[in-house]
């Protein structure tokens, strides 16, 4: 009975130094010139600006790799005109982003598309910017992202089985309608969990985006981009301020992580 | 529908899974696919229904090829080993499905569901979902979302398969009488030899991917024209040494020939209980097992055993006990050819030895 | 799902559609990385990698990474035990509580190590009156890399306890194991695959952390400039020749090790 209780006081000393204190201190540390200093800090038009960046590339990015998560989740699980060699490469290159350092993720796109490369050169051309500007910006985050919602999909397609939809299909519906009666119910809290750990994945986003966006002010700085530059600057209490909201937007994920996880064992 | 099926093939990567298979099913009739798990009845059954693409051959359906026709098309139905019902959905909605696709009035789903719920003896359950259903309802649910949109042609995979053996009897019966009363066009997957032969106008006998025999019960089990079915259908003792056999000796002329003797064609008795004693031959009683509503009684004659069933009403018999033994037929067979003998000696019109 | 794609004019279209987004978003960068760090020959790409500051910070990374690790494998074993063994006031909330560095961004978990440690704050200046450097110095990127990657090894493995039989445990006890045995015996084998798979998976994030660790460490070249800040900072001074050659020996290792965890998880499901 002492060893467990020796044990338990222990976890409690981890989470209380690793993940308690921390949370503590920022709630703390953002007040530390009073309410109005939390204001001002949050109400420079770098910090809304930043803001709003991260917002759209939160919801662009979410949406895109939602869809095409799904789909190539799908066609990895279901899909008869692969072959069963050719997905289980495709299989072994979906988890690729996340053995790649987001600093170099942002480099590749920084190569491949930068102003002084071939595509890059004709993009601008065309009067769209990708490098150093949005487009960039949400292309890193997509592919940090990327194998989140695929791998949370692939599992729950494994585990209903084949079956439901061909017994659709020889009622005859076809593939939308099958779909959207009979898979995606089955499928829905493991999306929705996707879709959560997607949107903390692409909010906190910060290497690939920094490399990719210059972190110019006013232009392409994303609230962590901004964290960044003000702690550089010295400017701890106005990155705490922003930190404080990025924190409790992640506790909010982590509330939703949490609904969802239960939900989805329910189902 | 009349299906024609011709020269099917299905190949998964190496493995030949169906094998030249070719048969036709006239309209109306119900059919069993008969034959040892994996041996590719299911296949057979998932290329009908379009969920498996031929590597060769025909599937014809009322005279058209329907290979390049999806599942959507063929106007079949389908009811899957483990049911496949949607499990998000109540079993009205999974009944109407098929209907819905086919965007019919609500007043019109309403009533076909309705018919089908009470025809199937659902009447009371419309509102509950699968997980709250017994196998022997799931089932039934599963037959009343396969019919729902009429199809023409009934593909079931081992229906009984996942269904307690007790109820599984009462179920075959229902589901006889309801396709007899439907007069639609069925087939369906066993492994079980009751239940084909009992459900069954007409069985396919498959093994290892190859069609071995098809006809009726009765034919099946009275001409089996493989050694695989003679042993398939029915018990048997196979045995290796005909000269032992009395009536048989003439067959082992033919090196290699042997035979196949199912218990009911054996008849046993103490002496004088046989009365065509000439045909018979004097055995010894090895072991008795008690089946419940007979002895099961297991005799050796010279080296070859063999296994043949007695009444209660007659007199007990011992182990160690010498009996007569009379071999009524037997399935001959050997590596040219096959064909049923009966006993001789005991058609012999005039017999000699009196 | 086989006929839900097939019978429609515009499938093959929305096929390749898919596929082609999936390669030009993972494969084309990752192979134009390959291609672009070798483009000037093999001379300029060893010139690079040679280059004795880019190798120290791949060294240091792997260090660094290689402790965290380890520490992670103790503290995220004895954690997930406790997680789903014990029941105790609060069980549920810590459990959930382990997912916030995978919700939390990066910079703000570097920021908050700077807040606690920093020299201002009480820790760091207690420390340094011992004369123990934090921030700036190791300490802190390993604190770093331990925050970002201490869910891995916990959620690896919690699934394998909670499939462990409890008889299989009993059975043990009822021939005549100690409790100390039956744990290294019994339990510690069906742990392993989770604690080997979680902890590579937490070293190859270590390997390639950012955000916490730019935040917290000195970033002096050679002696606590990392890998993933290095090709930051050679990107930032325009030379991404030399950005891409780490980053291939970067990768290479972390491919590495993403297959090791695809063989140990292949080897536990028996496929």
């Amino acid at each position: 009975m002492t060893i467990r209780r020796t044990w338990i006081w222990l976890t409690y000393l981890v989470f209380a130094l690793l993940l308690i204190a921390p949370l503590v201190k920022i709630v703390l540390g953002a007040w530390e010139n009073g309410i109005q200093g939390l204001i001002d800090g949050l109400t420079r038009p770098e910090a809304l600006h930043a803001l709003m960046m991260t917002g759209i590339i939160v919801v662009v990015v979410t949406i895109i790799n939602t869809g095409f998560g799904i789909m190539l989740a799908l066609y990895l699980v279901r899909a008869q005109w692969i072959g069963p060699r050719m997905k289980r490469l495709l299989n072994s290159i979906v988890d690729l982003p996340f053995a790649v350092s987001p600093v170099i993720g942002g480099l590749m796109i920084v190569l491949l598309l930068g102003p002084q490369t071939v595509i890059g050169a004709l993009f601008e051309d065309a009067g769209l910017k990708i490098v150093y500007a949005l487009p960039g910006m949400i292309l890193a985050t997509l592919f940090v992202t990327f194998p989140i919602m695929v791998r949370e999909v692939m599992p729950v397609l494994q585990e209903i089985g084949a079956q439901q939809e061909e017994a659709a299909s020889t009622l005859g519906a076809y593939s939308w309608y099958t779909f959207w009666k009979v898979t995606w119910p089955s499928i829905r809290w493991g999306v929705i969990y996707g879709v959560v750990l997607t949107v903390a994945r692409s909010l906190g986003e910060f290497g690939a985006v920094l490399v990719v966006s210059g972190n110019i002010m006013n232009k392409t700085q994303t609230a962590t981009t901004l964290v960044y530059q003000d702690v550089e600057n010295f400017n701890v209490v106005a990155a705490n301020g922003i930190a404080l909201v990025l924190a409790a937007f992640s506790v909010g994920l982590l509330l939703l992580m949490e609904w969802a996880k239960k939900r989805k064992e329910v189902h | 529908m009349h299906i024609e099926v011709r020269n099917l093939n299905k190949s998964f990567g190496d493995f030949h899974a169906v094998k030249d298979v070719s048969f036709d099913i006239e309209k109306g009739k119900l059919i069993g696919l008969l034959g040892p798990s994996g041996g590719g009845k299911t296949s057979i059954l998932r290329m009908l229904a379009g969920l498996e693409t031929p590597t060769s051959g025909d599937i014809v359906f009322h005279g058209q090829r329907v290979n390049d026709l999806p599942p959507q098309e063929r106007g079949i139905g389908f009811v899957f080993q483990n049911y496949a019902l949607f499990k998000h959905m109540s079993v009205y909605d999974n009944i109407a499905f098929g209907l819905k696709v086919k965007k019919q009035t609500k007043e019109q789903i309403r009533e076909r569901v309705m018919y089908l719920v009470e025809l199937t003896g659902l009447k009371g359950f419309e509102h509950r979902y699968p997980h709250q259903l017994s196998g022997g309802q799931r089932q039934r649910v599963a037959f009343a979302r396969a019919l729902a949109p009429e199809p023409q042609l009934l593909l079931l995979d081992e229906p009984f398969a996942a269904i307690d053996a007790k109820i599984r009897t009462e179920l075959r019966t229902w589901l006889k009488e309801m396709i007899e009363r439907l007069g639609i066009t069925s087939i369906f997957v066993t492994h079980d030899q009751d239940e084909a032969i009992e459900v069954a106008d007409e069985i396919m006998i498959i093994s290892k991917g190859r069609l071995e025999q098809k006809g009726s019960p009765w034919d099946i089990y009275k001409n089996p024209e493989t050694p695989f079915v003679a042993s398939f259908i029915g018990e048997s003792s196979i045995v290796e040494n005909l000269s032992e056999l009395r009536g048989f000796e003439d067959a082992s002329n033919v090196a290699g020939t042997k035979a196949l003797i199912r218990p009911e064609y054996i008849e046993i008795g103490r002496a004088g209980e046989i009365k065509l004693a000439s045909a018979s031959m004097p055995a010894v009683v090895k072991h008795l097992h008690f089946r419940g509503s007979e002895w099961m009684v297991e005799l050796a004659v010279g080296d070859t055993k063999l296994i043949t069933y007695r009444s209660l009403e007659k007199e007990v018999l011992h182990p160690g006990e010498e009996v007569n033994v009379l071999v009524h037929r037997a399935y001959l067979f050997n590596d040219q050819t096959s064909w049923v003998l009966e006993n001789p000696l005991k058609v012999d019109p005039m017999p000699i030895h009196i | 799902m086989n006929a839900m794609f097939r019978g429609r004019g515009w499938s093959f279209g929305f096929r390749t559609a898919i596929i082609l987004y999936f390669i030009c978003l993972i494969v084309l960068p990752i192979f134009g990385i390959y291609t672009q760090s070798f483009s000037l020959g093999w001379m300029p790409f060893w010139e690079s990698v040679s280059d004795p500051l880019a190798w120290k910070a791949v060294l240091l990374t792997v260090k660094l990474a290689v402790i965290a690790t380890l520490i992670n494998m103790a503290l995220g074993t004895m954690i997930g035990w406790v997680l789903i063994r014990y029941r105790f006031p609060g069980r549920s909330f810590l459990n959930s509580l382990v997912d916030l560095p995978f919700a939390l961004p990066t910079a703000v978990g570097g920021l908050l190590i700077l807040l606690l440690l920093g020299p201002n704050s009480l820790v760091g200046s207690l420390a340094s009156s011992v004369g123990i450097e934090i921030v700036f110095h190791e300490p802190a990127i390993v604190i770093a890399m331990l925050f970002v990657t201490f869910p891995f090894v916990i959620r690896a493995i919690q699934p394998l306890l909670e499939e462990l039989d409890k008889s299989e445990e009993e059975a043990s006890y009822t021939l005549g194991a100690s409790k100390a045995k039956t744990f290294f015996s019994v339990i510690l084998p069906t742990m392993l695959p989770g604690i080997l798979s979680g902890a590579m998976l937490a070293f190859s994030r270590g390997l390639a952390e950012f955000g916490a660790v730019v935040l917290v460490a000195g970033n002096i070249p050679g002696k606590t400039l990392v890998a993933s800040v290095y090709i930051f900072g050679e990107i930032e001074s325009n030379n991404p020749q030399g950005a891409a050659a780490v980053s291939v020996m970067l990768l290479t290792l972390s491919f590495l090790i993403l297959w090791l965890v695809n063989v140990l998880q292949a080897r536990r499901t028996g496929a």
